[in-house]
């Protein structure tokens, strides 16, 4: 009994059939309470007012938008070296979800930004490193599409990922020395220093943090399956087409 | 790969179209932003930096789909991929050839371009300076996303959406070290941590390419 036994298609196909239901439901679940608990059960802030409700999507998506390239990355490192095509699958099924949460994150930041900064757009290195995140996804999700063989497309973009990784943690610290922020640091790690995030909003917060990883893996299990379908449709067709 | 530089330099510089084009597009960029933002020299002064780099950096991206594609057409670098060069030599060549066809002509004419924006004087030095040290990255990154793209018929727009995120932290640094060079400010920082770049790319980016490569003649 080793992990590497869900890497074959019918196993994962399997597991995933029965698990999915269930994190789908959990993450309904936790969705649910942590929205509308975040919503509205907790007060207004006394200076944001009711804007900083737009923590509750705003950073959980943001978290994601970076955890879903950590994740192509180390199922494209999966690929290169054990040669599972669920793995590549899995990396290809994350890509759109991981852009998806980049553009929420980006617009709900606009949201936030303006009535707080009074300007919908800052040139700030976390708001310009996530617009370069998003061309990443962007770039990645093309040179899939763009390449017939789904074995080479595979190969080329593990290799875009990993390199793209690399540029991608080089351009977060070439903007932070190119412009100064206006971007709060993060929070959410510093609980128990001074001033931390005020409890009554924490909590919701996690309980929603919670719900979009779950919501992240149920999204890539349901698009990985859709690839594994997808992929053997069209090796049905080409027997077909043989036969 | 001496011989492989001067095949490649040679068909640069013989076949046409390539070579001095990148050189025209710099120019166009130089000449068209002033006509865009108006002839004021301050402004052009300020913003001078900038567009050299992001000049440099499109005239750049013009020609990287003919480092690979040629050869991939005509069978060339599947040749140049079975003979005793290791394949990452014949990626590092010819990024180098493509460096010294564009980037280092691109070097030496952006002191000109640079009086057309109206760049302020101690600028100059740090302008070729940043130039030298930062378009070898642009090659060789280039190179990287050629190889991604050379199976990929009419991949050129494609490789720009590749190749421009990856440009990111160079063209930062770059035009960081123009731009406190032009206002006197130090620069060792910004053209250190170019240099750094530039390094990196240059040691670990033909592995990179070469792997790419060999999944595209595969």
């Amino acid at each position: 009994m080793s992990l590497w036994e869900y890497a074959n298609p019918k196993k994962f196909m399997q597991v995933s059939a029965r698990v999915l239901p269930v994190v789908i439901g959990l993450a309904g679940v936790s969705l649910t309470v942590g929205l509308i608990w975040g919503f509205f059960l907790t007060p207004d802030d006394f200076r944001q007012g009711s804007t900083v409700k737009i923590i509750f999507i705003h950073v959980p998506t943001a978290m994601m938008a970076i955890n879903a390239w950590v994740m192509m990355l180390v199922a494209s490192l999966i690929w290169l070296v054990r040669r599972h095509h669920v793995s590549a699958l899995a990396a290809r099924a994350a890509a759109p979800v991981g852009l998806t949460f980049t553009a929420i994150a980006l617009v709900t930041g606009a949201f936030w930004g303006q009535p707080m900064w009074g300007t919908w757009w800052a040139w700030d290195p976390r708001l310009t490193a996530f617009l370069i995140l998003a061309l990443f996804y962007l770039g990645y999700m093309a040179l899939w599409q763009a390449v017939d063989d789904p074995d080479t497309a595979a190969d080329l973009t593990a290799v875009l990922c990993m390199v793209g990784s690399v540029f991608a943690v080089l351009s977060r610290y070439a903007v932070k020395f190119w412009n100064q922020g206006l971007h709060q640091d993060s929070t959410i790690l510093k609980v128990g220093e001074a001033d931390p995030i005020a409890p009554a909003y924490y909590v919701p917060l996690v309980v929603c943090i919670i719900g979009f990883v779950l919501l992240f893996v149920a999204l890539v299990l349901l698009r990985t399956r859709t690839e594994i379908r997808a992929r053997r449709l069209s090796a049905l067709l080409a027997r077909e087409r043989l036969a | 790969m001496t011989a492989l530089l001067i095949r490649d330099l040679r068909l640069a510089f013989r076949a046409g179209g390539g070579f001095g084009l990148g050189l025209a597009f710099f120019l166009l960029v130089a000449v068209l932003v002033p006509l865009g933002v108006g002839p004021e020299g301050a402004t052009l002064a300020r913003i001078a930096p900038g567009i050299l780099w992001v000049g440099a950096l499109l005239a750049c991206l013009l020609s990287l789909d003919r480092i690979f594609a040629l050869d991939f057409e005509d069978g060339s670098l599947d040749l140049l991929a079975t003979s005793p060069i290791p394949l990452e030599g014949v990626v590092a060549i010819k990024a180098l050839a493509h460096w010294l066809v564009t980037g280092l002509p691109l070097t030496l004419a952006a002191p000109v371009l640079g009086v057309l924006l109206n760049l302020p004087g101690p600028g100059y030095l740090w302008l070729v300076a940043s130039l030298a040290v930062g378009t070898p990255a642009l090659s060789v990154i280039g190179a990287f996303g050629a190889a991604l793209t050379v199976g990929i018929k009419r991949g050129g727009l494609l490789l720009s959406l590749l190749v421009l995120p990856l440009y990111v932290p160079t063209l930062i640094f770059g035009a960081e070290v123009v731009k406190r060079g032009a206002t006197g400010a130090g620069v060792s920082v910004p053209l250190l941590l170019l240099a750094g770049i530039t390094a990196g790319a240059v040691a670990l980016l033909p592995f990179a390419a070469a792997a790419a490569i060999r999944v595209n003649l595969r």
